[in-house]
């Protein structure tokens, strides 16, 4: 049998589920075929998870152009979607006349893109704002700012879900066919699904997915940027990002705080064909401390609690040469199938716009009835960490669960991991909990609380412990009991 | 506000010692607070035997060890209040606590840290590598497999020789497992030379000193590791590497105290124990908090741990009858060959009885406590490793004046 | 510790900190025991499994064969510490014991706190 949709989108990253979400205000059934088991698994949840003023990129190239439009309707978004966003602002710290320069010169134009409240600041105005920070001048962005990367894109994806939209994970498209009504066969995990319309969101498998759209030639290279994550005691040092003076291509290794307190470290940028491989090399972690630390001298072995890296997809020309998002249909090559090409940085602070922009690409061909029944809103999980007492008070009275705390480190509650087992989208990985909650995320990495959740995931979805998956297919988390029954 | 003369922060075997011993004292006004559904901490997953020489003088397994603490305690009536998690302790004693009944604030005279200590992650020493399933810390693994019946692996590597590390892997042995070597990047164990004979040896499980993981291997479930002899300096030799096949990665790689809520209170933390600085009532830099076990300093037996919390409640009991303890005036620090001492002031008005770790392996050494200069102990080892806590007692009498006192191992 | 072995000789042990030093280091050149910990299925119980041990240590190389001993014992919650639940293992003068009182799971609520053991 097979499964019929107006729209099916390829990737459940931050872009795919704001494009299921965009689509999802029309009256269409749309479906989103996702190849890992949640939705952000790969460039969306590994970055630095600032969200961009909008001058780093040249004039007249979407990448400015919808970077500043994501920054504006940030605010926004994060309150209609419920999930932590915080303009704390940014800043790109010099210390030479041509440092000074070039910061100059990207202020005229993140001027030129439409980016407001930057301005060049003088060392006094620096430490008064980052006190920690080594430099002489900067470029301050007042409207930069920071989110939680995964609860970004998972509110996006339930608020998509919730109005209508059916999620497929461990769903690799493997094949694209037509029928003879000019309809797509998209092969996912065996399995077919019919589509009219198709949107290649597939992020670092944009190259792959458009060439069996059929449209050939995108060159896609990988960036691959490593990163060391410090204790949350190191956070109040750090008020908001401090990036060196960036180049044409690169944003340099800057430190970034995070939503929750943490200080992130990175990255490097390293050209990878392997677009799977999320190692972290010993020399990379030197690398990272060396550099950061003549920004910020703070860096400390004993504060480090995990590394990461994540890949950027960059389309280039045969000279090598990044190129801008390429958001596209074909008509002649392939009629319905919006093309998403590139989508590297700044996409998750364009990730709307981006949906936007596509949506009024297949508008422009097509008529879409509104979907009545659109709920703009999605609310996430109350967190126990971070509310008043009273607050507190109230959660547990309500529901004692929340006065159960399981992750010390994070002190999530008994309370958010079960709503989290339950999510909408049907996710049950630890990393997906991890995600859904911040349990496992703290400096003891859930040394403490990560039995109790593997058991809690057992008990609640009735899984065997053996299907427990840690994250990715393949990772189980168990081999089985002790002693069988 | 509801008040306590005494709260107790952790049930493992510290807070059970200090609050059986301040009932002894005469202090009744006493609450235990665990997080657990029941007291006994870690020892609860700790099933293999061995403890309780000290104490006891029979070899016990950690929960019987602890069970006696807690028939104990409740042969005294003494309250142990589970499933509830201490939030905050403020420098002025107020302890907020949270549980399914929502969250109160006790004001207690006396504060007693007792929280034990984490694991040192993969992420804190950094080893390189992809992020798959199947690296865990040495105390998950006991606890899924001793608490939850659940087996973490099949084919194992153990990287750190640390005690908890030794005693996975003849665990992991004894349910079927396969473990194909421990690796200690020291070229010294880390754990007691017991363990490394009852169950490495035992098993014919290598000990490659000298040796760490380089790399992790597997995007899913682990793979492999690719281990490397390491230098003098602890740096990988180029042209050593090996690889592992294996799908399980158990790390011992060192412990910390668990000070997060004594930083709160504004309590002192000492950079190299990273538990608090005390003096020999086992009072921290805050007045009438205390702190004594693993979140003072991580021991070795746990029955050091008992002991150093009696001697902690004698102190807490004074201070809850007199308001007050003894002016502990004297400096206490390491000197050559020494990592630390507990604690760091001492009165010199009553006998004490010294902890410390040498830094190296010794051989034929004395452990010498000077006072400016002039020995005023001395306490004769055959062998000294980092593995082993070393407790040597001071005479009162022994200490004259208010100059500082040098702990040092000398041959 | 020095420990001398002449051929067929009785060992001559030296530097032993106190007599049951010497003892054991007699019986680790002769024939060296040990004990086991592990655990075995509790059914009904707070806890899936209830840890035990041996009341006194077995020739070392019968570890093996006193494991699947072990493994085969499946008791009911609730269980007390102390209790035997192999006499005797394979005719040595050594017990299994509980080491970990494991109670009902329906009791697991009322058995918080002290009002439980470990």
């Amino acid at each position: 049998m097979q499964r019929q949709y107006d729209v099916l989108v390829i990737g459940g990253g931050v872009v795919g589920s704001a494009v299921a979400r965009e689509l999802s205000r029309y009256d269409l059934k749309i479906g989103v075929l996702e190849k890992n088991p949640d939705v952000c698994c790969e460039t969306s949840g590994r970055n630095s998870a600032v969200v961009h003023g909008g001058f780093a990129y040249d004039t007249g190239t979407l990448k400015a152009k919808l970077r500043v439009e994501g920054n504006r309707m940030m605010g926004q978004l994060s309150r209609e979607l419920d999930f932590p966003f915080k303009r704390c602002g940014k800043v790109l710290v010099g210390n030479t006349a041509e440092d000074m320069e070039t910061l100059q010169r990207t202020m005229a134009q993140g001027a030129a893109n439409g980016a407001s409240n930057l301005s060049i600041i003088d060392r006094d105005r620096l430490h008064e704002l980052v006190p920690a920070v080594t430099g002489r001048f900067a470029m301050f962005s007042a409207d930069s700012g920071i989110l939680d990367p995964f609860q970004y894109t998972i509110a996006l994806a339930e608020s998509a879900c919730l109005n209508g939209t059916d999620y497929f994970f461990d769903h690799e498209v493997t094949d694209i066919a037509r029928d003879p009504e000019g309809n797509y066969i998209l092969t996912a995990s065996g399995l077919k699904y019919r589509c009219r319309w198709v949107v290649n969101c597939a992020g670092l498998g944009c190259g792959k997915i458009s060439d069996m759209l059929g449209i050939k030639g995108y060159r896609i290279i990988g960036s691959k940027g490593d990163y060391i994550i410090l204790d949350n005691h190191t956070g109040k040092l750090l008020p908001m990002p401090v990036y060196p003076v960036p180049s044409n291509t690169y944003m340099g290794i800057h430190v970034t705080n995070t939503i929750d307190g943490n200080v992130i470290v990175g990255p490097n940028a390293e050209t990878v064909s392997d677009f799977s491989y999320y190692g972290v090399p010993k020399r990379n972690m030197e690398y990272l401390r060396e550099s950061a630390s003549r920004l910020w001298p703070h860096i400390r072995r004993e504060d480090y609690i995990r590394n990461y890296s994540g890949i950027l997809p960059k389309w280039v020309d045969e000279n090598g040469v990044i190129q801008d998002f390429k958001i596209e249909i074909r008509d002649d090559a392939a009629p319905r199938a919006v093309n998403l090409v590139g989508i590297e940085s700044p996409g998750l602070t364009a990730a709307v716009p981006i949906a936007r922009y596509a949506v009024e690409l297949m508008r422009e061909r097509e008529k879409f009835r509104e979907n009545p029944g659109f709920v703009p809103e999605r609310k996430g999980i109350v967190r126990f960490a971070g509310q008043s007492l009273q607050e507190q008070r109230r959660l547990i009275a309500e529901d004692g669960d929340y006065g159960q705390i399981v992750c010390r480190c994070e002190k999530v509650t008994k309370a958010e991991l079960l709503k989290a087992i339950r999510n909408p989208l049907g996710v049950h990985t630890m990393t997906g909990i991890k995600y859904r909650t911040r349990a496992m995320m703290g400096r003891c990495q859930g040394g403490y609380c990560q039995m109790r959740i593997e058991q809690m995931i057992e008990e609640e979805l009735g899984v065997k412990e053996t299907n427990v998956l840690y994250g990715r297919r393949g990772s189980n988390v168990l081999v089985g009991r002790v002693r069988e029954d | 506000m509801e008040t306590r003369d005494v709260v107790i922060v952790g049930g493992g075997p510290a807070g059970l010692a200090a609050a059986v011993e301040l009932y002894k004292q005469g202090i009744r006004d006493i609450l235990i607070v665990e997080r657990e559904k029941h007291p006994g901490g870690i020892l609860r997953q700790c099933i293999h035997d061995g403890f309780g020489l000290a104490c006891f003088h029979t070899t016990l397994s950690g929960p019987e060890y602890a069970a006696r603490f807690i028939q104990e305690a409740k042969t005294m009536g003494i309250p142990c209040e589970t499933d509830t998690t201490v939030l905050h302790i403020s420098g002025d004693k107020q302890v907020t606590v949270v549980n399914e009944k929502g969250i109160r604030q006790i004001q207690a005279k006396a504060v007693i840290l007792t929280m034990g200590c984490r694991e040192r992650t993969r992420g804190a020493v950094g080893i390189p590598g992809e992020r798959p399933a199947g690296v865990f810390t040495a105390g998950v693994a006991q606890a899924y497999m001793n608490l939850y019946n659940r087996m973490p692996g099949r084919e194992a590597v153990i990287l750190g020789s640390g005690d908890i590390g030794m005693i996975m892997a003849r665990r992991l042995t004894l349910e079927g497992a396969h473990v194909q070597a421990v690796l200690e990047i020291q070229p010294f164990p880390g754990g007691l030379p017991r363990n490394i004979e009852q169950c490495l040896n035992d098993y014919g499980i290598p000990l490659c000193l000298s040796h760490t993981v380089t790399d992790i291997h597997g995007d899913a479930r682990l793979t492999g590791v690719t281990v490397c002899k390491v230098d003098e300096n602890l740096r990988p030799i180029p042209g050593t590497e090996r690889e592992y096949a294996c799908d399980t990665l158990i790390l011992s790689v060192g412990l910390l105290p668990e000070n997060e809520l004594s930083l709160e209170a504004g309590v002192e933390v000492d950079a190299r124990t990273k538990g608090a600085v005390v003096d020999e009532y086992f009072q921290t830099s805050v007045p009438g908090i205390f702190a004594a076990g693993n979140v003072l300093h991580v021991h070795d037996l746990v029955d050091f741990v008992s002991i150093e919390a009696e001697e902690l409640a004698r102190g807490a009991a004074e201070y809850v009858r007199e308001g007050r303890l003894r002016e502990c005036g004297i400096e206490l620090g390491a000197g050559a060959h020494v990592g630390y001492t507990v604690p760091r002031r001492i009165s010199g008005g009553r006998d004490v009885t010294l902890s410390l770790r040498v830094k190296g392996e010794l051989q034929n050494c004395s452990i010498v406590v000077r006072q400016d200069k002039r020995e005023i102990a001395r306490k004769n080892m055959k062998r000294a490793i980092p593995a082993e806590m070393i407790r040597i007692p001071v005479k009162a009498e022994t200490v004259k004046g208010n100059g500082k006192l040098e702990v040092s191992a000398e041959w | 510790m020095t420990a001398e072995t002449g051929e067929g000789k009785i060992p001559v042990i030296e530097g032993a900190g106190c007599p049951r030093g010497n003892d054991y280091v007699r019986q680790e050149l002769t024939a060296p025991r040990r004990n086991i910990a592990t655990s075995v299925l509790v059914e009904g119980g707070e806890l899936p499994l209830a840890s035990v041990r041996l009341t006194s240590p077995i020739p070392r190389e019968m570890i093996g064969q006193a494991m699947e001993e072990i493994r085969k014992v499946h008791i009911k919650a609730p269980v007390a510490a102390g209790t035997v639940v192999i006499k005797g293992l394979m005719g040595y003068d050594s017990d299994v014991i509980i080491t970990k009182d494991v109670g009902r799971g329906e009791d697991a609520e009322r058995n918080k706190g002290m009002s439980g053991a470990v």
